[in-house]
């Protein structure tokens, strides 16, 4: 029982330092697509640390199928939403740093 | 540990409508109100007020985030600048404000376990709805058998809605120009497509749960119907509104709508026609506790159907609006 919790615990706290180190990057990286990578990518793996942290406390029950529910969803909905993000700033014009920074004056449109 | 919780969450619910009432890029107070309705819906949670945070958070931060985000696709992102003197309005609000102030102190102190709505109306509804009404979700109970009339003027105002917006907007037809149309929707977004293919009939699966289980769980028509609504206004956003009225058409969402209300009601006058008031199901079966749960699930379904075609015309109003606008 014990090593459950322990297992657990590490698994939450794993989760919040990647939730809080995208939280982070989203504030510090210079530009939109940064951004975005910074907010996608630990939001994926904290989804999984934090679930799977709240999975070990569940008495294996209907609990822990919903709680694999809600993992299935967010693996396919939040890289998705990531992933149309980038995209339709790509297709609205926007360039990213390495890009703008070798054409300069583009990005004014 | 629970005051805490809800402290930092008021806190940030108090940060969020600040920040929207500085904020001249409607875009930006557009995504806080979202954050506003889910941080409430937190709020509501921690309150153990479920269904409640389940409304919030498919009405307010989900269905309310998307029509106001068509609205702005038809209004244009930046707020006017206000060039009247703010002098006026500001003693109209400061004097109206005192007043309400002044109008609370006569109420019962807020939260006191000696308030009359703790003494009478909620002691009664605990103990007497199990034997009653007899469902293990006491909130649907109220909603939909104690307050039934009052959900009735719900669903006749969420339906009113719907005729305001048709009758200010209305829905264009895709047939008149179907070639000139551009590309609507987001055809060139392969992923979205594949994931929106998965994801629209496990929506609207939940949503049928979140319908038919709302007697034993949190949720209801209400939130059922928003979320099948969702489900096509996902599909409208990624496939384009011509596809999305051949699956489902304006025309047969105008005839549901009022269907729903017309169901609702027509529970009411059935119960009428069986000698009872209205609206009351202990009449619609022998046992009155069956027709309690009879009346329930159909006046459920009545609230499901309304809110699912008025969001969804709502939604298709602003978006033929929307694509419109571009053609011209």
């Amino acid at each position: 029982m014990l090593l459950i919790d322990i297992a657990s615990s590490t698994l939450l706290i794993a989760g919040v330092f990647f939730g809080l180190s995208g939280a982070i990057g989203l504030f510090k990286f210079p530009d939109f697509f940064t951004r975005v990578h910074a907010a996608s990518v630990t939001d994926s793996i904290a989804a999984i640390l934090i679930i799977g942290g709240l999975l070990l406390q569940t008495s294996f029950d209907l609990n822990t199928a919903k709680l694999l529910f809600i993992l299935v969803f967010l693996m396919i909905t939040s890289p998705t939403a990531s992933h149309a993000l980038a995209k339709s700033a790509r297709h609205g014009g926007l360039l990213s740093l390495a890009e703008s920074k070798s054409r300069p004056g583009e990005q004014k449109h | 540990m629970a005051e805490l919780i809800d402290l930092v969450l008021l806190a940030m619910l108090a940060l969020t409508a600040l920040r929207v009432i500085f904020l001249r890029d409607l875009f930006a107070v557009v995504m806080l109100f979202g954050i506003y309705s889910f941080l409430s819906a937190l709020i509501f949670v921690s309150l153990d007020a479920v269904d409640v945070a389940f409304t919030e958070a498919s009405v307010g931060a989900g269905i309310s985030t998307v029509l106001m985000l068509g609205t702005l696709a038809l209004t244009g992102r930046t707020e006017k600048e206000n060039k009247h003197s703010s002098f006026l309005p500001l003693i109209v609000v400061g004097i109206t404000g005192a007043a309400l102030i002044y109008g609370t102190l006569d109420m019962p102190p807020f939260g006191h376990p000696d308030n009359p709505v703790h003494e009478h109306v909620a002691p009664r509804y605990i103990e007497e709805s199990p034997k009653e009404v007899g469902l293990p979700n006491m909130v649907t109970s109220v909603l939909a058998s104690y307050r039934g009339f009052d959900t009735l003027g719900e669903t006749v105002v969420v339906f009113a809605a719907m005729v305001g917006v048709l009758a200010l907007l209305g829905i264009r037809r895709e047939d008149e120009d179907a070639d000139k149309a551009p590309e609507s929707g987001l055809k060139a977004h392969l992923v979205l497509r594949v994931v929106a293919k998965i994801l629209i009939p496990l929506v609207i699966l939940f949503a049928l749960y979140v319908q038919f289980h709302g007697d034993f769980g949190p949720g209801g028509g209400f939130q059922a119907g928003v979320i099948a609504a969702a489900a096509f206004i996902l599909y409208t956003l990624v496939f384009g509104l011509p596809l999305s009225f051949k699956v489902i058409g304006p025309k047969l969402l105008q005839i549901l709508a009022p269907c729903g209300v017309l169901l609702y009601a027509s529970v009411g006058l059935y119960s009428m026609l069986k000698g009872g008031q209205f609206l009351d199901y202990n009449l619609l079966a022998e046992d009155p506790i069956a027709g309690q749960h009879y009346g329930i699930i159909i006046i459920e379904l009545g609230v499901g159907i309304t809110v699912f075609a008025v969001m969804l015309s709502i939604f298709y109003a602003f978006a033929s609006q929307a694509e419109r606008s571009n053609i011209q």
